[in-house]
């Protein structure tokens, strides 16, 4: 049953500043991007918020930039913005990679990035990138601004350390040495949730980052280390099996999901031979 | 709240939150644009906003003020995406139909069979097995 429009509330700031003055003032209000996630919920009768803030109509929070060397994405640049970034194609092309598998055109028209990390499944296809990358996550209150690494950024399953009267305004992106990689594995390549889903670098470290295996996404800082160290690759899948703790649920079990990142691990790790 | 409709100004006094399916269907009489799934898989609800395609059943109606929406009474009936799919039988129960042709629209001309694949993953069809759908798109670009 689909939830009573009725009951539900939308403020619609003119601007940034009176975004963030609202989420001070009128909590408790929930950021409203381009509804691909919350309108699911909304039409399965699972939404629980009742108060929300559009931003979709925040322009300054799409944009895409390259300053001082450091590559910053708005929040609420969409999907299709990032596949179309010919800066976010340049400096982090697997973050194009995992716009173009996130859903249907449709979807990509819609949904942001600033939304993929806010909603934080651990299934979300950009947050592994975003953990490889070594994001910094810029999050902006009426009282000013602060810089959170990704890596810090979740405190558990479906949640971070973002204040109720914070909003995700950017990310911000430094240079990335060593060759990039990307791999979602799910029933469909454009239109289905992950069952596994790994971004990587292969440089003088090796950055490794698996979703849907834990209850939010994760580095496998153990897994670097051994293999920045020369480990042999079959210690490295044995000690991804001890850092990541998947499920069995709807999309998958958990016995596969272990299969499939010790595969993905080996695929990286061949198909970037030539780059370490 | 105002936006354009089909080419012509339109003004609906719903709550900023209605989705804009809901609005197209009920509101405004336009019951071409379909509901499936309401999760953003089947892309029956497909409109364009300003020319993109959309989920109508994922747009709170307060993010198409001021843009311009089509949907598929947009195009009249004869438009060359709507003959093709008929002459190659591209629909057959006809749910998916409207969302699949607005889609088609913005692949622009002379398409690749990958383009058509991948711009239609979010267009489910459940009777043809999409070849006549392809064939339909390939004829009239």
């Amino acid at each position: 049953m689909r939830t009573a429009i009725s009951r539900l509330e939308l403020l619609q700031p003119r601007s940034l500043q009176d975004a963030l003055r609202m989420l001070r003032d009128e909590a408790p209000l929930t950021p409203l991007a381009g509804a691909t996630d919350l309108y699911v919920a909304l039409n399965f009768g699972t939404l629980e918020n009742t108060r929300f803030l559009n931003l979709w109509g925040l322009h300054p929070l799409r944009r895409v930039t390259l300053r001082e060397d450091m590559l910053r994405i708005g929040a609420l640049a969409t999907y299709t913005a990032l596949r179309r970034s010919r800066l976010v194609r340049r400096r982090l092309p697997i973050l194009v990679s995992a716009a173009r598998e996130v859903g249907g055109v449709q979807i990509q028209n819609r949904g942001t990035l600033g939304g993929n990390v806010a909603n934080a499944s651990p299934a979300g296809d950009t947050l592994p990138v975003l953990a490889v990358a070594e994001a910094i996550v810029v999050l902006r209150s009426a009282d000013g601004e602060r810089r959170v690494p990704f890596g810090e950024f979740y405190t558990g399953y479906r949640a971070s350390v973002r204040r109720p009267d914070e909003l995700i305004v950017a990310f911000e992106i430094p240079e990335i040495h060593g060759r990039q990689w990307f791999r979602k594995v799910g029933t469909r390549a454009a239109q289905a949730i992950s069952k596994v889903v790994m971004a990587a670098v292969r440089g003088p470290r090796p950055r490794i980052a698996l979703g849907s295996v834990a209850p939010t996404v994760i580095r496998l800082a153990h897994v670097e280390e051994a293999l920045a160290g020369g480990a042999s690759l079959d210690d490295a899948v044995r000690l991804l099996d001890r850092d990541i703790q998947p499920i069995d649920d709807l999309r998958s079990t958990a016995a596969y999901r272990r299969d499939v990142a010790a595969n993905l691990l080996r695929r990286f790790w061949a198909e970037t031979a030539d780059s370490g | 709240m105002r936006f354009t409709l089909n080419g012509r100004e339109v003004d609906v006094d719903v709550s900023p939150l209605a989705r804009l399916l809901d609005v197209l269907r009920e509101e405004c009489g336009l019951t071409g644009t379909k509901e499936g799934c309401g999760e953003g898989e089947c892309g029956a609800c497909t409109v364009l906003v300003n020319g993109e395609v959309v989920c109508s059943c994922l747009v709170p109606v307060a993010q198409v003020e001021g843009t311009e929406v089509t949907t598929i009474e947009g195009l009249g009936d004869e438009h060359p995406l709507q003959r093709a799919f008929m002459d190659e039988i591209g629909a057959q129960c006809g749910i998916c139909t409207p969302g699949m042709i607005l889609t088609a629209i913005t692949l622009g001309s002379n398409p690749t069979l990958a383009q058509i694949r991948e711009g239609l993953a979010g267009n489910l069809c459940r009777c043809t097995g999409y070849e006549a759908i392809y064939r339909a798109i390939q004829r009239a670009s």
